[in-house]
């Protein structure tokens, strides 16, 4: 082998700079690791206990191959044994079916766990604020189903207690998501899953659409403002008796491919969020599609499509 | 008349394809194009083309075609990926716009897998799994050659998109409703089906003929358990193929049905379910990540051996593994979307599936750092990528792992943790492999090696440049930027991760170009391989000269241990000291232009409906049948190599006695 110069520390160097960045992780832009509220502080343990786990994998490992590159390295005299024909070892190859199987049983008793529990409203949860949410191509419909209020692009809750968002898409598959709060969920067409999240604090957190859903789909935002119980009462009744209804021109107007601002209106034509009553069950297990279609107020976009659909 | 030729000329060419990145594309395309049909007909080129590669049966040169395909669409998709990565440098200063983002990622993605990866894997296969059982060819020679034009002819329709008629932009796992024609009208996604369904007939062809070929055409001796682990990956890789590539079908051609026939499988209107397209998607979209993983798995193991001068620690556990992650790659596909609502019993089972599956595959990491333990390393540039390849898959094993947590998927999915996870285990896998795989074989395929200075070159840049634009994006991830945005406004602390990746993936395109000069170069100035054996090898594709002969063996081996031309060394035997009388006539399977006249016929069918132009559908479609029923008839499919012949060119490579 030729002579080699020592030039491998700054081979180090973007390792050093990925540490740095990682070691800057603790800023609240990092909001994955700065939950606002129980289920993404439930989601985020979970990240944590597994990331952990797999450290205790991960060290040990790059330790081993370390001192086997390090040691078994072709120089000449290396006094290391050499055995050409050393092929297995009972014992140490056993050890490493049971270690992993360990590590992950660490990981999987809660995941199992927290995956049910999650599934469900706290048992303590009486009367949810129920907000039907449906994405339409590039802008998210919020509806109030128990005051018969509607948002457009944001969506206000009361803080400190469980919000039940039910979801379904009139538009392209998206995803809803307010990253502080918990994670993400599929809106899809034909079919309403269930998803609960709280805010701990009165505060505005941010959300988006995780699933690709077309020319414009970056705009699909929208904020979530978490106010006290009693303003969010209160809210509710302002905006019942103060906005403006939303006809049924103005929720065929939504339909169309392109993004709007933000709204608010004061009620909503009938029909215009599926019927939850039927197939809906928190506790999921089953595709929950709708049945009663005819009832569904369904403006076929096949003719808009050419006019406004992609150029 | 002049109606049509303005449909026509609006059909081709939308506005979408006239802009500068196309027309670029497009004075390059006919440019190289010149290019090459000039030096053809000077240097009287067209009928070796033709008779020597377009026509051939021969499983090397097969090999060598799928690999010349593969590195032009790792350039294709490379080139896809510095456009985006471009475009998200910065916040709020896209370069290239919503629409053109879209189609680039969606082609990035789909060329990557279906047209890099997988031909970059056949190309491997093909040259040395019958090198290394010692077989004269593949099972079916003549369906190997379909296979690939069937790939070639699909790789091209997909490719042609960018400049005639348009891309598809719903990304490759091309969910609907957005595939739909609401969403969606014209030829892109037409364009992307075809182009799969059509290159997909080729791979189910290709995952049958290796599963035959491993099991039937091995060499006397070579039991199952003596098979180099090489062969093991392409034995389970091909019976992945073969389950996991009909539900695919299935899924593209009904979306397919739904956009030019008006069927509402997957649409939004008439009770269109499109979750059960995901299912089907992943249902293929699981193993397919095996498919593209095992062969590397086996591609480690075997220069891991050899260049640790070492048998490969634990063969037998090595075995078991990789079959129980074939079997169990079956079972995870939902943890593509545990964030579509199938409940939490549903999520549970396939996040334990998930985590089990980690299981053989860190036992084979151990196995193989157990290989090196005891050994004499040496740092080629093969070796170099294998230990590049643990530290990295290890880390996107794990990353993993925190993705099969469901509740931590359901903040995780579909963030830039997840396109850091799956680059990981593609790049740090996958790509790490194949390009190991390259310089591994290169000899075997050219008889010269590769140039090992530049290729450490290439090297670390590849390796730096992965980690410097994949490190980022996990913390990106954390940071809850979202897959697939063209453009973020500032505000979120996005940017300087972002730029930071943007570099590096400019790092990994300065480690391709050099890749590709290593190439140039090595053609004129590699160190030629005389010996057949340039790195001490262990299996039976060493025993032959490099170049490997047109019929492989002029003596089937016999094989007693499962390092078989390992053993033969320890014991000195070989496979040159051939004496005249050993000399039989051989006989090989004969050049036929069937394959690519199907592959074409097919072509002309996929172009046809993507525009819904039925008359030429129909004329392909007689194409495609007229073809088969030739071939069926066509009993003319071998030629014969004399003994005196063998033994003629067996001397010229100096290895008869006497």
């Amino acid at each position: 082998m030729p002579k080699r110069r020592h030039r491998w520390p700054y081979r180090l160097v973007p390792l050093a700079l990925f540490v740095g960045l990682l070691v800057s992780g603790c800023g609240q832009q990092y909001v994955l690791l700065h939950p606002k509220g129980p289920v993404g502080t439930t989601e985020l343990h979970l990240l944590t206990l597994s990331s952990l786990a797999m450290v205790v994998i991960i060290i040990p490992v790059f330790i081993l191959f370390g001192i086997a590159v390090w040691r078994f390295r072709d120089k000449p005299g290396n006094k290391a044994p050499y055995r050409p024909d050393w092929h297995g070892h009972k014992g140490l190859e056993i050890l490493w079916w049971v270690i992993p199987a360990v590590v992950l049983t660490v990981i999987a008793i809660p995941t199992v766990k927290q995956t049910y529990a999650l599934s469900k409203l706290p048992a303590t949860t009486k009367n949810p604020v129920v907000i039907d949410v449906t994405s339409l191509t590039w802008k998210w419909l919020f509806q109030y189903p128990g005051h018969h209020v509607a948002t457009v692009n944001y969506v206000e809750i009361p803080a400190g207690q469980p919000v039940l968002f039910e979801l379904t898409a009139d538009s392209a598959m998206n995803t809803f998501w307010v990253p502080q709060l918990g994670g993400m969920e599929y809106t899809m067409p034909n079919s309403v899953l269930p998803l609960w999240l709280e805010a701990n604090k009165p505060g505005v957190y941010w959300g988006r659409s995780g699933q690709y859903s077309g020319l414009k789909f970056e705009k699909m935002t929208f904020n979530v403002k978490a106010v006290s119980p009693q303003a969010f009462n209160r809210w509710l009744i302002k905006t019942g008796n103060t906005a403006p209804p939303m006809t049924l021109a103005k929720y065929h107007a939504l339909l169309k491919f392109n993004t709007v601002g933000v709204a608010t209106y004061g009620s909503y034509p009938a029909n215009t969020f599926p019927s939850v009553t039927k197939g809906f069950t928190l506790q999921g297990g089953m595709y929950t599609t709708m049945h009663d279609q005819k009832n569904l107020i369904y403006v076929p976009m096949s003719g808009m499509a050419k006019t406004q659909g992609n150029p | 008349m002049p109606s049509f030729v303005m449909y026509l000329v609006h059909t081709l060419f939308p506005h979408d394809v006239l802009r500068p990145t196309e027309l670029g594309a497009d004075v390059m395309i006919i440019a190289t194009g010149v290019i090459i049909f000039y030096v053809l007909t000077k240097q009287k080129k067209w009928l070796y083309l033709w008779r020597e590669w377009l026509t051939t049966v021969d499983h090397k040169k097969i090999g060598i075609m799928y690999l010349i395909a593969a590195l032009a669409m790792l350039f294709r998709g490379g080139v896809d990926a510095l456009m985006l990565r471009t475009n998200l440098a910065l916040p709020s200063t896209p370069v290239i716009d919503a629409l053109e983002y879209n189609q680039v990622f969606t082609t990035h993605g789909t060329i990557m897998i279906f047209f890099m990866a997988m031909p970059f894997i056949f190309a491997l296969f093909n040259v040395a799994v019958p090198l290394m059982i010692g077989a004269r060819d593949v099972a079916f020679p003549r369906i190997n050659a379909m296979s690939f034009w069937l790939f070639a002819f699909g790789a091209l329709l997909l490719n042609i998109s960018f400049v005639i008629g348009g891309s598809p932009d719903a990304g490759w796992t091309a969910y609907p409703p957005y595939t739909g024609p609401m969403f969606n009208p014209g030829p892109g996604e037409n364009y992307f089906f075809l182009s799969l369904l059509i290159a997909g007939i080729g791979t189910t062809m290709t995952g049958i003929n290796f599963l035959v070929t491993v099991l039937r055409m091995r060499a006397p001796g070579m039991t199952l358990m003596k098979m180099p682990m090489f062969i093991w990956s392409a034995l389970t890789t091909s019976a992945l193929i073969i389950f996991a590539f009909p539900p695919l079908t299935v899924a593209l051609a009904m979306s397919l049905f739904d956009r030019i026939f008006g069927s509402s499988f997957f649409t939004l209107g008439h009770g269109g379910l499109a979750m059960m397209y995901v299912n089907l998607f992943w249902l293929f979209g699981h193993p397919e990540v095996y498919i593209v993983v095992l062969p590397v798995f086996g591609i480690f193991s075997e220069v891991v051996a050899t260049f640790s001068q070492k048998a490969l620690f634990g063969y037998s556990v090595m075995v078991i593994s990789i079959v129980s992650i074939m079997v169990l790659a079956y079972g995870t596909w939902v943890h593509h979307f545990f964030t579509m609502g199938a409940g939490p019993g549903v999520n549970a089972f396939f996040g334990l599936s998930t985590m089990l599956i980690a299981i053989p595959t860190g036992v084979k990491i151990f196995n193989w750092i157990f290989t090196m333990w005891g050994g004499r390393i040496q740092m080629t540039v093969a070796m170099l990528y294998q230990m590049a390849f643990i530290p990295t898959f290890v880390i996107g094993g794990a990353t993993g792992i925190l993705l099969a947590t469901v509740p931590a998927d359901y903040q995780l999915h579909n963030t830039y943790f997840l396109i850091a996870h799956f680059h990981n285990v593609l790049i740090g896998g996958t790509l790490f492999g194949l390009l190991s795989g390259l310089y591994y074989w290169w000899p075997k395929m050219f008889g010269h090696k590769l140039d090992e200075r530049q290729g450490k070159w290439a090297f670390w840049l590849f390796f730096w440049g992965f980690w410097i634009t994949f490190g980022p994006q996990y913390l990106l991830g954390l940071k809850g930027m979202t897959r697939r945005i063209y453009t973020y406004p500032a505000g979120f602390g996005w940017h300087t991760l972002n730029v930071i990746s943007t570099l590096g993936a400019f790092v990994m395109g300065a480690a391709f170009v050099i890749l590709v000069y290593n190439i140039i170069y090595s053609l004129q100035h590699g160190e030629k391989d005389l010996t057949g054996d340039p790195w001490n090898g262990r299996t039976l594709e060493w025993a032959i000269p490099s170049p490997a002969p047109e019929y492989n063996f002029a003596r089937i081996p016999v094989v007693h241990e499962r390092d078989a031309w390992w053993d033969m060394k320890q014991k000195g035997q070989t496979l040159a000291a051939m004496r005249p009388e050993d000399m039989r006539t051989l006989e090989l399977p004969k050049n036929t232009p069937i394959p690519f006249l199907l592959g074409f016929a097919f072509f002309v069918v996929g172009f046809g409906m993507t525009f819904e132009w039925w008359y030429i559908v129909a004329l392909g479609a007689i194409g495609v049948v007229a073809t088969l029923i030739y071939s069926g008839f066509d009993y003319d499919e071998h030629k014969h190599i004399a003994a005196e012949e063998v033994l003629e060119i067996e001397a010229g490579l100096g290895r008869v006695q006497g």
